[in-house]
């Protein structure tokens, strides 16, 4: 590899507010076409912009969540381009005051830690959305025109594939965890676009570069930034000359294509939109939306590593989803051991949840729930086996493991004598099992341990089971 | 004679003793339109039928609450959106356009009981100051049917001016509502920006736009401020400033008043005619108690360029909209999307709508934004900062509303330095947000000569309180042009 | 004096999505040429520390609860449109 890649990012979120940014029209995903509209969304004659303040506050939160500096004083700018999908002809953004500044969020990769810095964030009004059909017309509908969006746009500080991919990772982790987008992409609620370069490693100065659009999920973000690379690489290596350009990511093929040239032809005119008064932040302000903000990933991972000694990789997963993290907190809260919290969530639940293609609060399963079946098998009431069968009716139907274990018989043996007697009629059946132990052979161990499984209906406690077993073979 | 040359105090009384009814005066006001209407050209569309339905319903709603307005015709110009009734901004772009909302000044017209005869001619897109520039018909001057009205409120004025409504409701972005008022001899006032919800105001140049009435007395103008004025929550750059009652202020009690005059106000490219009954009106207001001193406004001499710079470069902004897809004008012969816009847009468009379009587009553009639009932006601050520190020392600015009086239709374009002296007199007030009125003050060759009266933010009462002291002084405003006579 | 051409014409109005033909934007050179006059004698007043005027008035923070209102019906908004199919404004295709 002769060249350093060279990456920014600009994301769009999409803000959950239930209006619109500039209109009170209602702001949800998924309704019959045009039937979320505002006559200031279609541009009318006359109309004129009102400020949601939801979407101020939520634009601040993201800022503050993202380590920016919020605007004491900031307005809107309008930026203009003929296209259907923007019935004013311009868009209602940020130019040159947005609500966030010079912000940063840590990531990690390969277990090297890296701050990716973020230039600004700001707050804008999302466009129309255009069906194009094959018989020459597209068809408009404006629902989605006015939903509030902030504007992500990072320094050029990603350097591969994978860093972009852990950033938009963080990045989504982040704004979730502060509530003001469900950050969604396939809803469209998360949107990246990618400036991609290449330079000779030790050069200071950055080469031409391209932006790649039509990102549609992380990975097509990693494998459509890995394409390009390699795409301008080959250029750069022939001896010709990147070409400023916009490409959209091809999920079929799997290739960067050509969109169009940038020219000197985009021009947005900005101007400071005269219809929204300035808007000025104080400190009680910016106190107020700070208060409201949850402890992050960051400080999470952070505690669950030093205070409940969880690994860092288990941290990362679990803090991946605020749903998630919140549901590990209150498990743990409700008596749980955190290292076996961790364990299930990690392993059963999200095994579970992937499975079913489904999310936490679509199963019955609750924090009390979990926690209680955990305190089972630590306390020995409980093997992990049966704790699975416990599991699976939590997760489905939901209810308290104590009561179900009672219900279903499910209570482990521990009683010596009784074991013992089982034990001892396996061993009677199992002659040539002992012979083999004698033998060397352990696994023969893990057979007769099976047995007594088997007739206990898995209800026996295994180290119990075990050391009964070694003391009977032991008197043989 | 006609009820149209009455006053609202003298129609209510009129109203209260039923001696007429609400049907009778609305059909008072169609009868004039159709006997004038013809020569003056003043009206775009009326709509008779829902008008007499609406007198018909008022005259049976009860006795109680009535204001001051009730059952009295307006008139409305036609960038100001009327639920149901085509608003076309005088321009082909618009020609079918329905809106499907009521602006917010119109909503408190019909409150408060007025009843609206019809849609006003006007320069299209407000862009013009004779109303030639419709794309529809141009309107006459009542005094003299040879002469502009004036513009781009021309319609609004010159209906008012020949009787056929008493009211009626103009836009002033640089000018629009004082300079026919001037022409048409009635009483023009643009308000303090804010004052009106601009909501439904067809946006030339935002930061500049506002809607004023059009009446011919003083009373009646500031009982119609009344009734449109106010914080409106569809309009961000609404003030929440409270809306005093205009009429308690008109006591003719104008003793100590301290009068600011401009030397720009009566200097090079004025009129001498006009200069005099300026000069005249001045001893007037002087006789009534008040103290004259003479002022300088240094910047006012960039206002035209700085005006021009924000005002195009803002209507280019509002006018990109107009594109064919959702509403308006589109070309029969556009084949794809790029021919929709292009040949929409310059169908639809007059020339002087396209050359402020132009104009605002490249003091925009990125290399000519910092030198053009937000310099004009900066000399609009100095603008401000000249009227705010003449209004340290005085309570009013008087001088006249425009250099000329009323000029012939399709006349040579007015000389360079006249147009200086006319953006000079009314452009300024719009940059600073300050409101000002235009009243009647005199007469040259048998044309209305306008002064205008400029007051603080805010103080639309003082203004109103020195018009109507001036007004009971004199008589300008009985005077009527002899195209009404007859009539009725 | 900056003067602004018939090019200048067609570049700008390339933006503004207007049209001209040669011969227009020869005699839009000349109207516009006004304006431009007016926008160059600007440059002479000194604004070195003035705070450019956005808005007329001094107002800030004019803000909206975020409660849905005002919804415009569908049809009613279909009615001014040319075109239409399953609810959507129809367009061409951009070329
Ligand atoms: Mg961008
Ligand atoms: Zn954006």
């Amino acid at each position: 590899m002769n060249f350093e890649t060279i990456v920014g990012l600009e994301v769009h979120v999409e803000l959950k507010t239930d209006t619109k940014i500039f209109s009170p029209a209602p702001s949800h995903y998924g309704a019959e076409p045009n039937m979320n509209i505002h006559v200031k969304d279609l541009a009318y004659p006359g109309t004129l912009p009102t400020l949601n303040k939801q979407a101020v506050d939520f634009g601040m939160k993201a800022s503050m969540a993202l380590n920016c500096e919020v605007a004491d004083v900031m307005n809107f700018d309008r930026k203009h381009y003929f296209y259907p999908d923007n019935p004013a002809a311009y868009q209602i953004s940020q130019d040159k005051r947005p609500v966030g500044q010079n912000g940063w969020i840590e990531i990690e990769v390969e277990g090297k830690k890296k701050k990716i810095r973020i230039e600004r964030v700001h707050l804008e009004e999302d466009a129309g959305k255009l069906t194009h059909s094959d018989n020459g017309y597209s068809l408009v509908d404006l629902n989605r025109q006015g939903t509030p969006l902030i504007e992500i746009v990072t320094e050029a500080d990603i350097r591969s594939p994978e860093e972009a991919y852990a950033f938009l990772e963080k990045l989504k982790a982040i704004i979730q965890y502060t509530g003001v987008s469900d950050v969604r992409m396939e809803e469209g609620s998360l949107r990246c676009d990618a400036n991609i370069s290449l330079r000779p490693f030790g050069q200071e100065k950055f080469g031409t570069k391209t932006e790649l659009k039509n990102l549609n999920s992380f990975n097509f973000v990693r494998r459509g930034i890995a394409n390009e690379v390699e795409r301008q690489e080959k250029i750069l290596l022939s001896g010709e000359e990147i070409q400023q350009e916009t490409r959209r990511y091809d999920e079929a093929t799997g290739q960067t294509v050509l969109m169009r040239i940038k020219g000197s032809a985009n021009d947005y005119r900005f101007i400071n939109d005269p219809d929204l008064p300035e808007i000025h932040i104080d400190q009680e302000w910016k106190e107020r939306v700070r208060a409201e903000i949850p402890e992050l990933p960051d400080a999470r991972k952070a505690r669950y590593v030093n205070d409940l000694e969880l690994s860092e990789y288990d941290a990362h997963v679990l803090t991946l989803t605020k749903e998630m993290s919140d549901f590990f907190d209150a498990t743990v809260e409700a008596g749980a051991d955190a290292k076996l919290a961790s364990n299930w969530l990690m392993g059963e639940v999200s095994a579970y949840l992937n499975a079913e293609q489904k999310e936490l609060h679509d199963t019955a399963l609750t924090p009390e729930g979990l926690s209680s079946m955990i305190k089972l098998i630590t306390d020995g009431t409980i093997s992990s086996k049966i704790a699975k069968k416990v599991f699976k009716e939590l997760i489905e139907n939901g209810g308290n493991a104590a009561d179900i274990v009672k219900e279903k018989g499910l209570v482990q043996i521990s009683d010596e004598g009784t074991l013992r007697t089982i034990v001892t009629e396996i061993l009677d059946a199992n002659e040539q099992s002992i012979e083999d132990f004698k033998n060397g052979k352990d696994r023969a161990v893990g057979f007769l341990v099976g047995q007594v499984m088997k007739a206990t209906k898995g209800q026996a406690n295994p180290p119990l089971v075990n050391k009964i077993l070694l003391e009977e073979i032991n008197k043989r | 004679m006609t009820l149209m040359k009455k006053t609202a105090a003298e129609l209510q009384a009129l109203l209260h003793n039923r001696e007429v009814s609400v049907k009778e005066v609305t059909e008072d006001s169609f009868k004039q339109i159709a006997a004038l209407d013809g020569k003056v050209k003043a009206f775009l569309a009326l709509t008779e039928e829902e008008a007499l339905a609406k007198a018909e319903a008022l005259d049976n709603s009860s006795i109680e609450g009535r204001g001051p307005l009730f059952g009295l015709p307006i008139g409305i110009k036609d960038n100001i959106v009327t639920k149901g009734t085509a608003t076309t901004c005088a321009s082909k772009m618009l020609e079918n356009f329905v809106p499907v909302y009521n602006a917010t000044a119109v909503e408190k017209v019909n409150d408060a009981g007025m009843v609206s005869v019809g849609k006003l001619n006007m320069d299209e897109f407000a862009m013009g100051s004779t109303t030639e520039r419709s794309a529809f018909q141009t309107t006459h001057n009542p005094w003299n049917l040879d002469c502009v009205p004036g513009g781009s409120s021309g319609g609004s004025a010159a209906a008012v001016a020949a009787g056929e409504v008493p009211f009626s409701l103009g836009t002033d972005t640089g000018g629009s509502v004082r300079q026919p008022a001037a022409f048409c001899g009635v009483v023009g006032m643009k308000p303090t920006y804010g004052r009106v919800s601009r909501s439904g105001l067809v946006a030339f140049a935002s930061s500049l736009d506002q809607i004023g009435p059009i009446t011919r007395t003083v009373e009646d103008n500031a009982l119609l401020l009344n009734a449109i004025s106010g914080v409106d929550h569809r309009d961000s750059s609404s003030s929440p400033q409270q809306v005093p009652d205009f009429k308690a202020a008109l006591t003719g009690d104008i003793k100590g008043l301290r009068i600011a005059v401009p030397k720009e106000y009566l200097g090079e490219g004025i009129e001498e005619d006009v200069k005099d009954k300026v000069r005249a009106s001045l001893k007037v207001l002087e006789s009534l108690g008040a103290s004259i001193g003479e002022v300088t406004l240094p910047h006012s001499k960039y206002a035209s360029s700085t005006y021009y710079t924000i005002a195009t470069a803002e209507a280019s902004s509002n006018l990109a909209r107009f594109d064919g897809i959702r509403y308006g004008y589109r070309s029969e012969s556009a084949k794809n999307l790029e021919e929709i816009y292009l040949r929409s847009r310059s169908e639809g468009f007059g020339t002087e709508v396209k050359k402020r379009i132009m104009y605002g587009t490249y003091a925009l553009s990125a290399d000519h934004h910092e030198e053009l639009y937000v310099k004009a932006m900066k000399v609009r601050t100095l603008i401000a900062q000249d009227f705010a520190s003449v209004f340290n020392n005085y309570d009013v600015i008087v001088g006249p509303t425009s250099a000329t009086t009323a000029y012939e239709i399709g006349g040579v374009a007015e000389n360079q330095v006249t147009l200086y002296a006319n953006d000079i007199l009314t452009v300024s007030v719009n940059l600073a947000g300050i409101p000002a009125i235009s009243i009647p003050c005199g007469f040259s060759n048998g044309l209305p000569v306008g002064l205008q009266i400029i007051g603080k933010h805010f103080d639309e009462a003082l203004i109103y309180k020195v018009a109507h002291a001036f007004e009971q002084a004199t008589d300008f405003h009985k005077r009527t042009p002899s195209i009404g006579e007859g009539t009725n | 004096m900056t003067k602004f051409t018939a090019e200048d014409v067609h570049y700008f109005a390339n933006f503004a999505k207007l049209t001209f033909s040669d011969q227009e934007a020869e005699v839009f050179s000349e109207i516009i040429s006004e304006l431009v006059e007016f926008g160059d004698a600007l440059k002479e007043v000194d604004t070195d520390n003035i705070e450019p005027m956005t808005h007329p008035l001094q107002m800030f923070n004019v803000l909206r609860e975020d409660v849905p209102q005002d919804v415009l019906d569908r049809d009613e908004m279909l009615a001014s449109v040319k075109e239409h199919e399953d609810g959507m404004i129809k367009v061409p295709n951009i070329l």
